[in-house]
């Protein structure tokens, strides 16, 4: 079954990530997705994750569907003009490919090219109106189309914000990106889930699938670490003392994901997985959480 | 008003290797108040100049360099210096420079970088900025531009970049998005957050073409009259 009709016949789902590497070996994405299928619904496919430079999305979610495993073709507004992503756009749908996840990217500044020129001709929601117009078959300027997609376009949404500005701002986002088209969301990773069911009772009203993001952790550094530097991440410190006190670092990273996905599972209609190196792991996370 | 800033010392020795003289131009316009090419910043790099030992035929600061007829009156008195060295450094904006290299038969070397306004006109002490984008939105943002306070310059509100209230580019940097949520609801308008805005029209960001520098620009045609 599709992620769409999964989705779209209310059923709970189990989506995961995928980073294409820095060159031309793809051996790791293929192992990946080998060991992936049939245990997640889906893979999405970083798009230049973080700023850095590496293989493309667009190929690395065809070698995907070559492996049998259904891709989330990510796609950011940072390095490409509205010109390159519709017909990037149309090339996926060429290429087999339904999911798109539209998201505006982050600042060249924070990756390994500083330098470069960073585009945002358009941003998450435009990208998302976008899509639409494709699917109803013209471009974004109306100019009709020979041969029309029929993507499945999803947005993502940060959970825990500090202040209450950034709390409003991301759900009148969220109102607009589903306005815009998007069918399904995938969150930043949530650690707190009273913090998410206080997030759901908000958005409840909008319908539409929601997908709890989980990372797994790996020690207490890299809990302080997100805490610090990545926004909408907040790492409570009992786990952080939990991580910190565990003799098996691995073995509790996985069992406190297991133990969250199971608080979110009543509250949502999926989990992903963002295991950030630790994809050959997501297996035993989802064995672990009882999925 | 242009701001520019004098370039690293060693770049600008790098440019002048191989020659033995230089004449050096500073402007009182702009690159005086931008401290990059005034009376003080002329003398102190005729010092280090002489220190890296070059020889240094003569200085001169011209109220506008970026206008011609300025340059060549502002000269007239100093031609047996400008004449005896191999090179003229010029300590002023991009224009400057381009109006020297133009009305001076010797090779001119930029003593500066000409620097991003970023939107505010020079220096100028508010905060406010306008990055001339010919498509106001600030009937959407509580009069806060989206396009300068955003770093993105995000039309449909903020990215998830932001912590604790600072954009992600930097701890220095309000999320300009954050202020325009604040703004709007201390106006009552955070209905406002609802609007769609289109994605920008960058036609509208780039010159008019009767702007651009070409063949009929009417400041050309008037300097045709001081050309000689
Ligand atoms: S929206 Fe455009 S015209 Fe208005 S202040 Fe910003 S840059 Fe200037
Ligand atoms: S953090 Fe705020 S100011 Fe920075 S790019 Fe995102 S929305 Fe714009």
């Amino acid at each position: 079954m599709s992620l769409q009709s999964k989705l779209e016949s209310g059923k709970f789902v189990i989506t995961c990530e995928v980073g294409p590497l820095k060159g031309t070996d793809i051996h790791e994405v293929e192992e990946n997705a080998e060991l992936l299928k049939g245990k997640v619904d889906a893979a999405n496919v970083t798009d230049q994750q973080s700023s850095v430079m590496r293989l493309g999305s667009l190929v690395t979610s065809q070698i995907l569907i070559q492996k049998g495993l259904e891709p989330i073709y990510q796609t950011v507004c940072r390095d490409r003009n509205r010109i390159a992503l519709q017909s990037d756009l149309l090339s996926a749908w060429v290429m087999g490919i339904k999911n798109v996840l539209a998201i505006t990217g982050d600042l060249p500044q924070l990756g390994d090219h500083p330098e470069a020129k960073a585009v945002y001709d358009l941003d998450s929601v435009t990208l998302l109106q976008t899509i639409s117009k494709l699917n109803n078959g013209t471009d974004i300027n109306g100019n009709e189309l020979q041969g029309k997609p029929s993507f499945f376009p999803g947005a993502v949404v940060k959970v825990e914000s500090d202040t209450e500005a950034s709390m409003e701002l991301q759900i009148a986002k969220l109102e607009r990106k589903i306005a815009a088209g998007a069918r399904f969301i995938q969150t930043q990773a949530v650690y707190d889930a009273d913090s998410f069911a206080k997030f759901m009772k908000r958005v409840e009203k909008f319908n539409v699938p929601i997908l709890a993001g989980v990372i797994p952790l790996k020690s207490a550094g890299m809990a302080r670490y997100m805490n610090n530097n990545v926004a909408g991440v907040m790492v409570p410190d009992e786990l952080i003392q939990q991580m910190t006190d565990a003799t098996e670092k691995a073995a509790t990273g996985i069992q406190i994901a297991a133990d969250l996905i199971k608080q979110l599972k009543p509250l949502c209609q999926g989990v992903h997985i963002m295991a950030i190196g630790w994809e050959k792991r997501v297996p035993e996370i989802i064995q672990a959480a009882g999925l | 008003m242009i701001l520019s800033e004098q370039k690293p010392f060693e770049e600008i020795l790098g440019y002048l290797d191989g020659e033995k003289s230089v004449f050096i131009l500073g402007c009182d316009g702009c690159a005086q108040s931008s401290g990059s090419g005034g009376p003080v910043q002329v003398e102190e790099m005729k010092t280090k100049l002489e220190e890296a030992g070059k020889k240094v035929t003569g200085t001169k600061v011209i109220d506008f360099l970026c206008e011609k007829a300025l340059v060549k009156s502002g000269l007239r008195g100093r031609v047996d210096q400008v004449a005896a060295a191999d090179s003229i450094l010029v300590m002023t904006c991009g224009i400057g420079i381009q109006a020297v290299a133009a009305s001076v038969n010797k090779v001119c070397h930029p003593a500066c970088n000409t620097v991003n306004l970023g939107g505010s006109r020079g220096e100028w002490r508010g905060s406010e900025r306008c990055q001339e984008c010919g498509q106001c939105l600030l009937d959407y943002t509580g009069g806060i531009c989206p396009i300068t306070a955003c770093t993105k310059s995000l039309v449909s509100g903020a990215c998830g970049g932001a912590s604790n209230g600072k954009c992600e580019l930097s701890p220095e940097r309000d999320c300009g998005w954050e202020l325009i949520y604040n703004r709007l609801k201390s106006k009552g308008q955070l209905d406002k957050l609802k609007v769609f805005i289109d994605p920008l029209d960058h036609n509208k960001l780039m010159a008019r073409p009767e702007m651009l520098a070409t063949s009929r620009y009417a400041l050309e045609q008037s300097d045709k009259e001081v050309k000689t």
